[in-house]
């Protein structure tokens, strides 16, 4: 049994690419937890995208043995979170795990919007934050500065904050020392009844669900049987230990204080909902730890394959991504231009991005995916009240009585030379302008409250071409607001194409409208005759574009006998139009599909 | 009935437009070729299959001389016992004389085609011809006396410099020439050729000045009562290529000769493009293209080339009744935007549908899928 007071319980939050998995590489690399030989870039990142993007997607956890300067052996667990909005709740989690936070601010940008949140967050949780200042070696790395905002925005003491690279290796025992006097050591009764927090949990196909847990009070050993309180769920431990950085090492019991794995033969990630409680069902403790909720998908999407033979292929696809992934929601839906699909539920837009980045490049699928909504409350003038998250199902207008739309406070954090142009660009998204703060002498925070349907809508790269990236960017869902909203169709060639539908507010119909039908004409290749395209409002027609006719395709000398090159043609013409979706005599190309999902130039 | 086809692999110059195969001339080897298409035709004795067209196509079929070109006729004629026969050679009109003509005309040739490309000899230049077009008017004329009554000429729609005016008096003028029978192709840059560069590239014809000569050109030619009845081809009345019908029929034909391509017992081939190798060999060698042919996709990818088009009754029979409602909701589409015509039974392409035939017959074909 590991003395509690030798055991510390981090996380590590930072803003996006402020360092974080560099970080914890150090960390893995100068506790000898991992062989140097064996190290690779983001050991925490198994995913390829994570490594790729520089992003954690999953929680990860670590133990590591650490040799301080006062001769003693201390064992760290350190839990790797998600620093985006879209996984909040995930990281609200993995901190209630922890007693202490290190957070990293980057010595040349400073505080970012990633960073407030995730520290306050670390606040809320009482978790003992240490800050620690990156990227020195970087040319304009200004700690001083840094340190200050540290002090000034957040309020807690950073003068004497470790400064460090990651990247070079610099001070990185300075930082660890500091885990060891700064971090508080665990408490909690070895001997009361279990209770242990959910904090992450995937798939094994040998193991089934592996569930990552803290625990609170009490002891769990194989073989007890556990109860999942919120899941309702019992099962039989087949296993538990603690997640070396390669293995899982399994031990005979996992303590108080102690952070480390469940097996119990789960078939069902669903079961093992992150914040849930575990419990001994023999002796179950009396009462489940604060913070559990439900979390549920805010965006959506049509997700259908390219190539309609490949429908069971994005099933299955989609049903091995859900065994990792309880938030991931979706279920079969059907569209007259592309055929058979899925509508899939998301935390975010980011969660959207990597799902479907994920299908497409781990599981191979060529996907065409429809502009992302939300979800929208209508009450109808005969009082019953529907949440809309497919614009397909969006009421005919006059059986709506009120309509309302999900809104979100925004923060902003942008050097103020910017201001005018990210007002601009809020302005033009309807928010609502709320408060603007100085960070420092250069840097503010902008807050807006914005329509959800405005952000999911390419707001992330307006904002990165409007402040060449220098804006950062968080929100959350603050709740409902009436709105003006119409069901804006497109139509090619007089008829109605589903998958292009999309719910608007009134005022901006007209704006997307033309957009849209710029954008269709643009990639839609000629037709064989001329093609309508139009926006349009109930039966009233908002905007028209038109498709020119081509002029000549044409194979003129068809002789000698050799009709090959002939069959050759139509074989080309054929594969061609796999890429197209054919909408009667129209063919309309995938990108097509997509250009409408950007139309902000 | 079966067509015959002798592909005479030579040139005197390739034409830098020209994708077809060939390779230059010599007297040596054109006689090794001729003896060599003359034991291919032989082995095909006894068989019983029964030919009336026979047609000599290149290359330069007008390089071989008229006993070359006899001896060949006569073997077919043993072969494939010929009657009431429409034999057709391509001839370049610098390429033949009156003697030579009246040599052809003897062994039993009975239709000419001249490629003939233009009336203006700036343009002849620029698609690298060896002849001016006074060669040309005298070779026709040549023909025509020395009693060759079915005469086609070749002409080159989009060349350098080409207008809606310029084609309309190439037509004018050769149609005061005895030709019967009118082919007008748009000049198209192959890949490959000595053509396939950006240079001519921009002095050729664009897709929109194309669109416009050829619709001219099926207009001007009418006019002149030579009517269309394939998407390059145009005749008086009863002046057809009965050959080349064949191709567009699903008509067997037996190609002989490098590149010759053949469509017998349902099963599509070549002899590969090697004129060494076609004259070595004991019988020439055989690559198949198509096994098995799909009759019913075939049938409207060729028979939609022809003015007469498709029937209705007949898709229902290839396709089967839901399939060929399929076809015909396309049609109605189509000849709402003037591409197709609609009559009872019957589906083929307008003058502007020819235009687009890839899009359009590629979509009936999925239609019917």
């Amino acid at each position: 049994m590991t003395p509690k007071d030798k055991i510390r319980n981090f996380c590590i939050i930072a803003h996006i690419d402020h360092g974080k998995s560099t970080l914890a590489d150090r960390i893995l690399e100068l506790t000898e937890t991992v062989e140097l030989r064996e190290m690779e870039d983001q050991l925490l990142d198994n995913m390829d995208i994570e490594r790729e993007r520089g992003i954690t997607i999953k929680a990860r956890a670590v133990r590591l043995t650490y040799h301080a300067d006062d001769g003693e052996d201390y064992f760290f667990n350190l839990i790797d979170t998600p620093g985006h909005v879209d996984f909040n709740y995930e990281v609200s989690r993995s901190l209630a795990a922890c007693e202490g936070a290190v957070l990293i601010v980057d010595a040349s940008q400073g505080i970012e919007a990633q960073t407030l949140a995730n520290t306050y967050l670390a606040i809320e949780h009482d978790l003992e934050v240490l800050p620690v200042i990156n990227k020195i070696d970087l040319p304009s790395a200004d700690p001083d500065r840094a340190c200050n905002e540290v002090e000034n925005v957040i309020g807690i003491p950073a003068m004497d904050a470790p400064r460090i690279s990651a990247k070079m290796g610099t001070n990185i025992k300075e930082v660890l020392e500091r885990i060891v006097t700064d971090i508080p050591s665990p408490k909690g009764d070895d001997e009361a009844p279990l209770k242990a927090l959910i904090f992450d949990s995937y798939y094994d196909s040998y193991k089934g669900v592996i569930i990552y847990v803290r625990v609170m009070e009490g002891h769990i050993k194989a073989g007890d049987t556990i109860r999942l309180i919120a899941a309702k769920a019992e099962f039989q431990t087949v296993e538990v230990g603690y997640m070396g950085a390669k293995d899982l090492v399994p031990v005979g019991e996992l303590h108080a204080g102690e952070v480390g794995y469940i097996t119990a033969s789960i078939k069902d990630i669903g079961d093992t909902r992150v914040g849930d409680t575990v419990t001994n069902a023999e002796n179950p403790c009396a009462e489940s730890l604060p913070g559990y909720k439900k979390v549920n998908p805010m965006v959506f999407s049509g997700i259908y394959p390219a190539d309609g033979a490949k429908y069971g292929d994005l099933r299955d696809a989609l049903e091995k991504l859900m065994l990792n992934d309880a938030s991931l929601s979706f279920e079969p839906e059907t569209s007259i231009a592309l055929g058979f699909g899925f509508r899939c539920g998301f935390l975010g837009l980011l969660h959207m991005e990597i799902i479907q980045e994920r299908l497409e490049r781990e599981y191979n699928l060529d996907l065409i995916t429809t502009a992302p909504s939300v979800i929208y409350k209508v009450t109808m003038t005969n009082g019953e009240t529907k949440y809309i998250d497919n614009p397909t199902n969006f009421p005919d207008p006059g059986t709506i009585s009120s309509a309302e739309e999900p809104v979100v406070n925004a923060h902003i954090y942008t050097p103020s030379e910017f201001v005018g142009n990210i007002m601009e660009l809020c302005q033009d998204r309807r928010g609502t302008f709320v408060d603007m703060q100085y960070i420092d002498e250069n840097r503010v925070d902008l807050h807006y409250v914005l329509p959800l349907n405005e952000i999911v809508y390419d707001f992330f790269d307006a904002l990165k071409s409007r402040t060449r990236g220098y804006a950062s960017f968080d929100y959350e869902l603050k709740g409902y607001a009436p709105s003006k909203l119409v069901k804006l169709d497109v139509l090619l060639n007089g008829e109605i194409v589903d998958a292009l539908s999309f719910i608007v507010h009134e005022e901006k119909a007209y704006a997307r409208g033309r957009r849209l039908t710029e954008k269709l004409k643009e990639n839609i290749p000629r037709q064989l005759f001329e093609v309508p395209v139009q926006a349009a409002i109930g039966g009233k027609i908002i905007a028209r574009e038109t498709i020119k006719a081509l002029r000549k395709d044409v194979l003129a000398k068809c002789y000698g006998g050799d009709i090959t090159r002939k069959k050759k043609l139509l074989e080309k013409q054929k594969e061609g139009k796999k890429r197209m979706r054919q909408l009667g005599t129209v063919s309309v190309p995938q990108e097509a599909f997509m250009s409408v999902l950007k139309l902000d130039d | 009935m079966t067509g015959i086809y002798v592909h005479v692999p030579f040139c005197i110059r390739k034409c830098p437009y020209c994708s077809f195969y060939s390779k230059p001339y010599d007297a040596d080897t054109a006689s090794l070729y001729v003896e060599a298409v003359y034991r291919n035709i032989a082995a095909y004795s006894g068989k019983g299959i029964c030919a009336d067209t026979l047609y000599f196509g290149g290359g330069t079929p007008s390089l071989l001389d008229a006993g070359q070109i006899s001896r060949i006729i006569e073997e077919v004629r043993q072969v494939f016992l010929l009657d009431n026969t429409e034999i057709t050679i391509e001839a370049n009109p610098c390429s033949v004389d009156e003697d030579k003509l009246r040599g052809y005309h003897a062994a039993g040739v009975n239709r000419i085609s001249f490629g003939i490309q233009s009336t203006d000899d700036s343009r002849l230049g620029f698609l690298g011809r060896l002849h001016d077009f006074k060669t040309a008017v005298k070779a026709v004329e040549t023909a025509h006396a020395v009693g060759f009554e079915n005469i086609s000429a070749d002409i080159m729609l989009g060349a350098a410099g080409e207008t809606s005016e310029s084609l309309k008096k190439t037509i004018d003028t050769l149609c005061d020439l005895p030709v019967k029978h009118i082919s007008a192709y748009m000049l198209k840059i192959e890949e490959g050729t000595a053509f396939d560069n950006d240079k001519i590239k921009s002095l050729a014809a664009n897709d929109d000045l194309m669109s416009e000569l050829y619709l001219t050109a099926v207009e001007r030619l009418e006019e002149h009562g030579l009517k269309q009845y394939e998407i390059s081809n145009f005749c008086r009345e009863g002046y057809e290529s009965r050959h080349n019908n064949k191709y567009w029929t699903g008509e067997d034909y037996l190609g002989f000769g490098p590149a010759a391509h053949s469509f017998f017992e349902g099963v599509r081939y070549c002899c590969p493009p090697d004129t060494e190798a076609f004259i070595n060999a004991p019988v020439q060698p055989r690559e198949v293209t198509e096994e098995s042919v799909n009759r019913g996709e075939e049938y409207i990818l060729l028979g939609l080339r022809l003015c007469k088009g498709i029937s209705l009754d007949k898709a229902k029979v290839y396709f089967g009744d839901s399939a060929a409602e399929r076809l015909l909701n396309l049609a109605v589409e189509f000849s709402k935007h003037g591409l197709v015509n609609l009559n009872d039974d019957n589906i083929s392409l307008t003058p502007q549908g020819f235009l687009l035939s890839n899009g359009i017959i590629s979509q009936f074909i999925d239609s019917v899928e």
